[in-house]
């Protein structure tokens, strides 16, 4: 099938003959739309057109909107146009084309410049502050909820405790074994590179254990179980309530946060000071094995000296801050999840959000403690 | 060209199996140029997984599906999608990619597969959206901001953007009130008039049987047990036919005009 054509017929005075020919379908708009364009450019003078469409062949809705679009042009120039020859078959859905009105009301500009800017700016910090407030709100629900079952216990998902407990926890345990015991072996051999030059190698299992047990064991653990658990907590979430299984849930009379959520967040706070534990204890044996390999530290000795470099209060330290990061890591990614709109891109949007808020207020609250503790003076 | 009244997808002796179990066994369906088949059967007893074999999502095991001329079982992969652009699928739940808006919705196929100028591709796209009675407007709404009968309404404008000889339409009238079901009956029937595309509907909606189709396909216990006319199928003595017909929910001959009849009558 050849593509159609559009021919200029002799022009008499003021009149213009438009004639079209052949397969005027959508395979061929590409090619016809040029033939318009040329028609409808340059020829000012004329106040007549009479389009022939005798000839065409096949036509479809994008050869009849090209017809129409023509025409439109040449009338809201102040010209007549006529279609005249359109073969009957194709009568019904030229006039089907006909009618639509393609009229899109115009968008409102938006605004540019210094002011454009300062509103966005003044925006992002309502968002910000709306953030924290949803928190909070989360976080009273969440302990309304927690008296309300501690009052009725019978109330209280055990079997999604437990089930949350088993993906968050027990499958989490082998990546958190590798990822924290390579951060323990980097660490020492780091150490021990550096401090050999002065000839302090033992002093890297203080630096080790220290470190590990105080900071990096707990916050390691953190990041991993944002991205790796609170990411799936926003996504399930998420699409529930993309789902109105929420809503459902909701209309039977049951309280989604006390159904949802709570069990969901018992299961991080339960979770996260367990990973730590094992995380830090991973973390010291790779230290440990590195010491002993690369920076031929004996294990009996590396054993020792840590026991004078460290104390209950290291340990605990560490410990006392894994809850609290469980928490706020629990709470951001469901609130997330609650936000969560109809469309798929605002689930991504949404997961992202919570990934990277979590991460970040895990920091800012080991920044917190960290204030804390050398305030109280441990 | 295909003539008026000449298969466009022949469907011969079709298996397919579903983890071991045989869902269609030996299924010969045809849809012809320009008709609307309506396409019935209780739950379950494979429609979807025919209309979806047909449509490439399933494989099959045995037999041939031929549409518009190319067996699908040995076309290659050119000759598949030139296949595809010249149906158009309206899904059950519209399907409609939520991070578009409506407008972008109907322009994918067309960017993707025609290359046109922006200008013309929004034109069409409004023109298509204008076509299935929707205000343009709508071009700039997202499918979560829709209701679900204007979603129904873009899905079918996207099916229709480049203009298909086939319609696949899977439950159309499912989720909408009777007034809208009946609009939607009724603008299909101005659709396949003016741009005479074959349609294969899968539905329940007897109503909608009664308006729309000229012809009606019955799958049972893996394969067609009645294809023809409504009065030939409701004539039929298969017991899940009669009870389909003639049973609690089968009111609709009351208040329903048969197509074919109303237009032997417009024609008397």
């Amino acid at each position: 099938m050849t593509a159609g054509t559009l021919q200029h017929g002799p022009s008499q005075g003021d009149g213009l003959d438009l004639t079209a020919a052949g397969t005027w379908t959508a395979e061929h708009a590409r090619s016809l739309e040029p033939l318009i364009d040329a028609a409808t450019r340059g020829h000012d003078k004329f106040s007549r057109i009479v389009f022939d469409a005798t000839r065409i062949t096949q036509l479809d809705t994008y050869g009849a909107w090209l017809i129409e679009r023509t025409l439109r042009v040449w009338t809201s120039r102040g010209a007549e146009a006529r279609l005249v020859g359109l073969p009957a078959t194709y009568g019904n859905l030229f006039q089907k084309v006909r009618t639509g009105k393609q009229a899109l009301t115009p968008l409102k500009h938006k605004p540019t410049g210094p002011i454009a800017t300062l509103e966005s700016v003044g925006r992002t910090m309502v968002a910000v502050t709306s953030d924290l407030t949803t928190i909070f709100q989360m976080a009273g629900q969440l302990v309304m909820a927690f008296l309300s079952v501690c009052a009725h216990p019978w109330r209280f998902r055990f079997t999604s405790l437990i089930n949350h407990l088993e993906r968050v926890c027990w499958h989490a345990v082998p990546i958190i074994i590798l990822i924290t015991f390579l951060i323990g072996a980097i660490i020492a051999q780091q150490g021990i590179f550096h401090f050999r030059t002065f000839g302090a190698d033992i002093y890297v299992v203080d630096m080790v254990g220290v470190l590990v047990l105080r900071e990096l064991g707990v916050l390691i653990v953190c990041i991993m179980i944002a991205g790796r658990s609170g990411s799936a907590y926003t996504a399930e979430l998420g699409s529930m309530k993309m789902r109105e299984e929420v809503d459902a849930l909701r209309t039977m009379g049951f309280d989604p946060i006390e159904v949802l959520v709570l069990p969901r967040i018992l299961a991080l706070i339960i979770a996260v000071p367990i990973l730590t534990f094992i995380g830090c204890m991973a973390a010291l044996y790779g230290g440990g094995l590195v010491s002993w390999l690369y920076g031929g530290i004996d294990p009996k000795i590396f054993m020792s000296r840590l026991h004078e470099s460290i104390n209950m209060k290291t340990f605990a330290v560490g410990m006392i801050k894994a809850p609290f990061m469980a928490l706020i890591i629990g709470l951001v990614a469901c609130m997330e999840g609650m936000q969560v709109k109809g469309s798929a891109e605002s689930l991504g949007a949404k997961t992202t959000d919570s990934v990277v808020k979590s991460i970040f207020l895990v920091i800012v609250i080991d920044g917190l403690f960290a204030v804390f503790f050398a305030a109280v003076g441990i | 060209m295909v003539a008026r009244g000449e298969p466009v997808i022949k469907v011969r002796d079709l298996k397919v199996d579903f983890a071991s179990r045989r869902v269609l066994n030996g299924v010969d369906l045809d849809l012809k140029r320009g008709e609307i088949l309506g396409f019935v059967g209780a739950s379950g007893a494979g429609k979807s997984v025919l209309t979806r074999t047909i449509i490439g999502l399933l494989p099959f095991r045995e037999g041939t599906i031929e549409v518009l001329g190319t067996d699908l079982g040995k076309a290659s992969l050119k000759e598949r999608q030139a296949v595809d652009r010249r149906w158009g699928v309206l899904f059950q739940q519209g399907a409609l990619f939520s991070s578009l808006t409506s407008g972008k919705n109907v322009e994918f196929p067309i960017r993707e597969y025609l290359r046109l100028s922006p200008k013309l591709t929004t034109e069409i796209a409004i023109s298509k959206l204008e076509m299935v009675g929707l205000k343009p407007d709508v071009y700039r709404n997202y499918p979560s901001e829709l209701s679900g009968g204007m979603i129904k309404r873009v899905a079918l404008a996207r099916a229709l953007a480049l203009d298909p000889e086939i319609l696949f339409l899977d439950e159309p009238t499912s989720g909408l009130d009777p007034i809208s079901a009946a609009e939607f009956d009724h603008l299909l029937l101005t659709l396949q008039e003016t741009l005479g595309i074959s349609v294969f509907m899968v539905t329940h909606d007897l109503d909608s049987l009664h308006r729309t189709c000229d012809r009606i396909a019955v799958l049972g216990d893996g394969k067609i047990i009645e294809a023809g006319t409504m009065e030939v199928v409701q004539a039929s003595q298969h017991p899940w036919l009669k009870s389909y017909f003639h049973g609690e929910r089968a009111h609709s001959d009351f208040h329903v005009p048969i197509k074919g009849r109303r237009v032997t009558e417009r024609r008397a």
